[in-house]
């Protein structure tokens, strides 16, 4: 769990706020994160914002979605530049387009597994090299991981996972907004996604 | 009453189902999409039978929803910005007939066009037709304003303009729902002559109009949301219109803005509120999403009264939409440090999806016009416009609904040959029947090839109106039957479908070539959903 020291404690109880910038590439199930986060926000009584792309850009061109959780009303539906707690990317090309909207002290998570369909698709090797540049960064092989959990679609939920530490909601209420998220599609898609949203949360080293 | 966490859009949708509305006229169009899209999927919607069908394009949706309000009833109509251009002949003229049945109409504005070709500001249009503008700054707003809308509507028998910004459309926040108020009864007008607008009869209509606008600015349900809020720091005041509002109180975490700051919300609005903040301050930043309008009306021509800022001086840029940091930093707010993007980060730009029908049009296209000395064919809006970029590069026009075909019909009059157009399905039967006609009229010299996926593909496949019926609209409309082909495009059929186009280009007349092939994006959607429910059998 979430080790914090007494005086941050006490500050986290006074005002909860995470601002999360959710990257990839359209149809790499991004809205899915934001939607399991904002179930438990919801069910935890948070005031959230959520603010998606539609249109042109989901065929295929970068995606990304600011998600803002707090315990007080959200104002503004966009993060502001270089405020932003959180990336959490489904691409390691695309988590490092955000790096405008993250504070100096927010952590970067991204999937090391590359989208490729641009001619131009930069070395994986330098894009990694890129991101380890940056002090808080967790860089997870979210495809291996979701594939040995029962499908490489879950690799949405490794990311989760491995992001999940960093949220504070309780592990157990994300866990239980999975199962609710994907309920409806049946319980081999809800085990394969836990599954996969534990196995994340393990490699996040937390 | 339940919560709901909703898309600004639907929170609309919900709104005016809660407010009673008999029917809803749409055509699709990025960001305003999801009203229409949530209306349909709504159960309620589908137990009271609400109409809820797609229209042939938003002018038949603004015509159709005057013919509601005339038989009494509410109606919400709901369109892309560029969408109020083809609707304005109507939007205008039934500003001055007045309504029945309460109107209410949605513009989605696309501030730094995420997904159009300009950035006009709808709530020029409400002061254009002389009509109410509500522009909500939030979610909730946008339910409750729909909600006093068809109230302001149906008091001053005038339609009423909702304006959104992208940002609102496509964000989701929490919505407390309202008590639903029952559909209107069947109502005839109590004027038999109200939608008469005959010259004699319209300068009277035009003259209570004129009269009406200037009670408006004193309607409780418009004043309610513009709010000036007197602050201890009298260096600046603010006024921030709709959405704008939010980037301002981001700066202040809320609360403990110590700014006078005037919220403006709803137009059109007393000249007491501008002189409330005015009489406060000796500068005043104008905040506004879209075109500066307030600000050009408060610095008038001659801009020799207080200071103003806005996007006008350059302390906010002149065009593209305004986020926190922008506003923070135009009141001169330290801002944190920020990360540049590093180069190593390449443009990643929407791109036909792999086994599009439409790449397989354009490169048959493209090798049929090889041997001719034109570099291009006259396009229109819709995903097929990507053939712009490489590796096809073979689109050279995307103006506006419909003007793929009209210009082809132009540039034949002007002598290019060969002068091919290509437009999409729903595209086709949103605006280029009409120029079909124009060229069939003259007999042009053109090739019109409509690449049709049988769906609204680039806002997320939405009923195509024209599915099944191309051809008999083509003949109809008097091309000549052996001039109105069908070609499959798939990669099997390539050199076929090369010596079709070319044989068409060829005949020195109107000819049309239908590609059909469905986008897959539907196909596969519908491919999963027959699946899901044969295993539910």
């Amino acid at each position: 769990m979430l080790k914090t020291k007494p005086e941050n404690e006490t500050k986290i109880r006074r005002l909860m706020k995470k601002d999360i910038i959710l990257s990839g590439v359209g149809g790499q199930g991004i809205l899915s994160i934001a939607a399991v986060i904002g179930l438990s926000a919801v069910t935890r009584g948070l005031f959230l914002k959520q603010s998606e792309v539609h249109g042109m850009s989901q065929r295929g061109g970068d995606v990304q979605s600011h998600l803002r959780l707090s315990d007080k009303p959200v104002l503004s539906d966009l993060i502001p530049l270089g405020k932003a707690d959180l990336i959490i990317s489904v691409e390691p090309m695309e988590s490092l387009r955000y790096l405008p909207w993250l504070s100096a002290s927010g952590w970067l998570i991204t999937s090391s597994n590359p989208y490729i369909n641009i001619p131009d698709y930069p070395p994986v090797d330098e894009l990694i090299a890129e991101i380890r540049k940056f002090k808080n960064h967790i860089i997870i092989d979210a495809d291996s991981v979701a594939k040995e959990s029962g499908s490489v679609r879950a690799g949405n939920m490794v990311m989760l996972g491995a992001a999940s530490p960093f949220l504070e909601i309780p592990f157990e209420s994300i866990k239980d907004s999975v199962r609710t998220f994907f309920g409806r599609k049946g319980e081999e898609i809800v085990r394969v996604n836990l599954m996969a949203l534990v196995a994340g949360r393990k490699l996040s080293g937390r | 009453m339940e919560r709901f966490f909703l898309l600004g859009d639907e929170a609309i949708a919900l709104a005016a189902l809660d407010a009673g509305i008999s029917g809803m006229y749409a055509y699709p169009g990025t960001p305003s999409t999801e009203i229409m899209e949530y209306v349909q999927s709504s159960a309620e919607a589908a137990a009271r039978n609400v109409v809820r069908e797609w229209s042939a394009n938003e002018k038949t949706a603004m015509e159709t929803a005057l013919g509601m309000s005339y038989a009494g009833k509410r109606a919400l109509v709901a369109m892309k910005h560029v969408g109020l251009n083809v609707a304005a002949d109507s939007f205008i003229n039934a500003a001055v007939t007045g309504v029945n049945g309460g109107v209410v109409v949605v513009a989605a504005d696309d501030p730094s066009m995420h997904s159009s070709q300009n950035e006009q500001d709808s709530r020029f249009y409400g002061k254009f037709s002389y009509v109410p503008v509500f522009e909500p700054s939030s979610q909730q707003e946008a339910y409750d304003m729909v909600f006093d809308a068809f109230e302001v509507s149906e008091k001053y028998r005038l339609p009423v303009l909702l304006r959104i910004p992208t940002r609102l459309a496509h964000s989701r926040s929490a919505i407390k729902r309202k008590f639903p108020i029952p559909e209107k009864k069947l109502n005839l007008p109590s004027d038999p002559r109200q939608f008469v607008l005959l010259p004699a009869l319209a300068r009277v209509k035009y003259r209570n109009l004129l009269s009406a606008y200037e009670s408006l600015k004193y309607e409780i349900r418009l004043a309610k949301y513009n709010n000036f809020k007197d602050g201890q720091n009298r260096r600046i005041g603010v006024i921030a219109c709709g959405i704008t509002w939010n980037y301002l109180a981001e700066n202040f975490s809320g609360d403990n803005m110590d700014f006078p700051v005037l919220k403006i919300t709803a137009y059109p609005f007393p000249r007491d509120l501008i002189i409330d903040i005015t009489s406060r301050c000796n500068e005043i930043l104008v905040l506004e999403e879209g075109y500066p309008i307030v600000e050009e009306s408060l610095r008038g021509i001659l801009d020799n009264g207080i200071k103003i800022f806005g996007r006008l001086d350059g302390a906010l840029p002149r065009d593209g939409e305004l986020n926190p940091s922008i506003v923070g930093k135009a009141l001169g707010f330290k801002q944190p440090k920020m990360m540049s993007v590093p180069e190593i980060v390449r443009n990643r730009p929407p791109s036909f999806c792999k086994g599009c029908g439409h790449s397989d049009t354009f490169l048959a296209v493209k090798e049929a016009l090889s041997s001719y000395k034109v570099n291009g064919v006259f396009s229109d809006i819709g995903c097929y416009t990507l053939a712009a970029l490489p590796p096809f590069s073979i689109i050279n026009s995307c103006v506006d609904m419909g003007a793929s075909v009209t210009m082809a019909v132009g540039a034949a009059d002007a002598g290019l040959f060969p002068s091919v157009a290509v437009i999409g399905d729903s595209t086709f039967t949103h605006s280029g029947m009409t120029g079909l006609l124009d060229a069939v009229t003259k007999n042009s010299d053109v090739t019109i090839i409509i690449s049709d996926n049988s769906t609204t593909g680039m806002t997320g496949g939405q009923k195509s109106l024209a599915t099944g019926r191309i051809e008999n609209i083509c003949r109809g409309i008097g091309v000549a039957p052996e001039h109105v082909r069908t070609i499959v495009p798939l990669r099997k059929n390539h050199d076929e479908n090369v010596r079709i186009i070319r044989e068409e280009i060829e005949y020195h007349g109107v000819s049309v070539i239908v590609s059909s092939r469905e986008c897959i994006q539907t196909a596969s959607r519908r491919k999963k959903s027959d699946a899901e429910n044969k295993a539910g059998e």
